[in-house]
């Protein structure tokens, strides 16, 4: 009978809660309402197929007559359109959802692709040593001088230009994310390097490479792990960078086209319409740029107290 | 000092060769010069001999070395759309670019300095938390959102301020006209400025905190109390001089994004400056124009990093720059 009475192990998340990183974030009520805050946006957005009452993709769904609607706050509202539409007639509320979507995606890729770059130039960099280390790092300065920015919109303006509009807005959603991925490497690559150096000093390398593991191994499942903190604080930063990015590129049209909208691409289809007073248009999916940017930036800075790793200055 | 120089120079040559390669490649893969000269009504064997005369059958290290020479001399095509020498273009739009940039850079010194040391010295106010708050609200907000918030509150919705274009802008020499010159001008440079103050600020305010943090807790800080300075003295003078290094690399760094910020904020006040006329270049598929923008911008950016390099050199005295230059 006594068996019965055995408790249940601890769920992922109560073991989370009671580690000294969720005891930090107990303690941090700001923190708390940004991954809220954060939870919330991502399972709307990742529900958005689901939850949104139109898909603003199919033109079908688009009427002309519907355009210019107010938010529902507003006298001359309709009720179908809870956020208002916009000079298309599409439902911001629907768009929004969508685009949110579309903006996480491509930051969430365009930092994966960075960390895969960045931690395997850094870790080569840092474990190889001699003259492929300041080879590698010499380029990592020249690529952080040049802004991730000011590439990516010298990149897509070029293939603009090149591709014409039409074959460039097919390919826009990889174009922008090969760009924001492939400029930013040198922020994983440096600490990782850091990271390196320190660790290889230590005896479990030695013991490591004692016991006959090859060098990729002793990367990869023994040093690889002592570098997760900066990794982690680093790639919360490198998000909300990556959407930013992506936003400015698409309110330049150097991005997503207005027909599979962005969060960026929704502003800017908006801004046009500010001076005749279509406030909504714009203000509504800037604010939730604005909030989910800040949100991750939150926890940035919390993670960053929190792990407090040695990330390298500047 | 001067192998340094020397060093930093042909670095700066190096950059510039790679980038005019660059610019060559774009002009040569956009676009047939020849269409462009004659278009359909020249016969095959005509066209062939056009071809060779002009020196497009050329192999492309003979092409590039020509394209090298005429950058040289300043020739770096004509622009499409204007009929005009690109450079001329450029030089026309640089004043309204650089005044920007200068009246933001005035605003970033102005204010990041007096707020990263105040919430530096009095971290637990609640004007610091307010400050460090926006700071990071600041941070979240890309450059453009803030310039369509700033023109539909002060332009649109209180009409306090103008929306866009240059106004009343007073020559002064050349392609050169100002807009410090007249309340026109300033009410015109007011809100692009400050948009694009906003959001490099934040950056430097955070920066300037982090470092006076660190140097007001050293010895050389407690002993200037301990002497009994006036705390003005010592917060400005003895500890704000080494804050100084790392702010001077960050703005180092931070040159190459200010001009995508132009871009940007150029874009949204229509302010006739090359990052505007740049965007429409690329709108308008101006490849001679675009490749003289990025020759003109590398350009640009080479000699100010050279300069930020050689500031930092001259006030870091542990900087030792025959080591440096060795």
């Amino acid at each position: 009978m006594s068996n019965l009475l055995i408790t249940p192990p601890p769920s992922r998340w109560a073991r989370f809660w009671a580690s000294p990183l969720g005891d930090s974030l107990r303690g941090n009520p700001v923190a708390l309402v940004a991954l809220l805050v954060f939870s919330v946006i991502v399972v709307l957005a990742l529900l958005a197929p689901v939850i949104a009452p139109f898909d603003p993709y199919d033109p079908t769904q688009i009427d002309i007559m519907n355009s210019d609607l107010p938010p529902f706050w507003i006298p001359g509202a309709e009720p179908q359109f809870v956020l208002g539409s916009d000079d298309q007639g599409r439902d911001m509320w629907s768009a929004i959802l969508y685009g949110t979507r579309l903006s996480l995606m491509i930051g969430l890729a365009a930092v994966a692709l960075q960390a895969t770059l960045g931690i395997a130039i850094g870790l080569a960099a840092g474990y190889l040593g001699g003259r492929v280390d300041s080879l590698l790092m010499r380029l990592a300065d020249i690529q952080l001088s040049f802004s991730t920015l000011m590439l990516a919109i010298v990149v897509l303006a070029v293939t603009h230009a090149m591709w014409g509009a039409a074959v460039f807005d097919r390919y826009a959603v990889v174009a922008v994310i090969a760009v924001i991925g492939l400029a930013e490497w040198p922020q994983y690559a440096r600490t990782l390097r850091a990271t390196v150096l320190a660790e290889r000093q230590k005896e479990y390398v030695d013991s490591a490479r004692v016991l006959g593991f090859g060098p990729l191994r002793i990367m990869l499942r023994h040093i690889l792990p002592n570098a997760m903190s900066p990794i982690f604080v680093i790639s919360t930063v490198q998000v909300g960078n990556a959407i930013i990015a992506e936003a400015s590129l698409s309110f330049l049209g150097l991005g997503l086209p207005a027909s599979q909208p962005s969060l960026g691409a929704l502003i800017a289809s908006g801004f046009d319409y500010i001076f005749a007073g279509s406030w909504w248009i714009t203000a509504l999916p800037g604010g939730v740029l604005v909030v989910l940017v800040l949100v991750i930036n939150l926890l940035g800075d919390w993670l960053r107290d929190a792990l407090n790793p040695r990330l390298y200055k500047v | 000092m001067i192998a340094y120089l020397v060093k930093r120079l042909v670095q700066g040559i190096a950059v510039m060769l790679v980038i005019s390669a660059l610019g060559f490649a774009i002009q040569s893969h956009l676009g047939d010069p020849l269409r462009d000269l004659v278009g359909q009504s020249l016969g095959q064997d005509a066209q062939q001999q056009l071809r060779q005369d002009l020196g497009l059958d050329d192999p492309y290290w003979a092409q590039y070395v020509r394209f090298l020479g005429r950058v040289m001399q300043g020739d770096l095509g004509t622009s499409l759309f204007f009929d005009e020498p690109a450079l001329q273009v450029i030089l026309k739009k640089l004043p309204a670019t650089l005044e920007l940039v200068f009246a933001a850079t005035v605003i970033i010194v102005l204010l990041s300095v007096p707020l990263g040391v105040y919430t530096a010295i009095r971290p637990h106010a609640i004007l610091s938390r307010v400050i460090m708050g926006l700071s990071v609200l600041g941070i979240s907000t890309p450059v453009f959102l803030t310039a369509i918030l700033m023109i539909s509150v002060f332009s649109v919705g209180y009409g306090w301020l103008p929306a866009f274009g240059r106004g009343d802008a007073v020559p002064v020499w050349g392609y050169w006209e100002t807009n410090f010159a007249s309340l026109d001008g300033l009410s015109h440079i007011l809100l692009p400025s400050v948009a694009l103050a906003a959001i490099m600020l934040p950056m430097f305010i955070r920066l300037i905190r982090a470092e006076m943090l660190e140097v007001l807790q050293s010895d050389y800080v407690k002993y200037a109390r301990a002497k009994g300075l006036h705390p003005l003295r010592i917060y400005y003078v003895h500890a704000l001089k080494n804050t100084l290094m790392p702010v001077i690399t960050l703005g180092g760094v931070q040159i190459g994004t200010m001009v995508a910020y132009t871009i940007l904020t150029e874009t949204v006040f229509q302010w006739p400056g090359m990052g505007f006329m740049f965007l429409e270049a690329v709108n308008r598929a101006d490849t001679p124009l675009i490749v003289a923008y990025l020759i003109v911008v590398g350009l640009i950016f080479v000699l100010t990093n050279t300069l930020v390099d050689l500031i930092y050199a001259l006030v870091n005295p542990t900087v030792k720059l025959a080591r440096m230059g060795a």
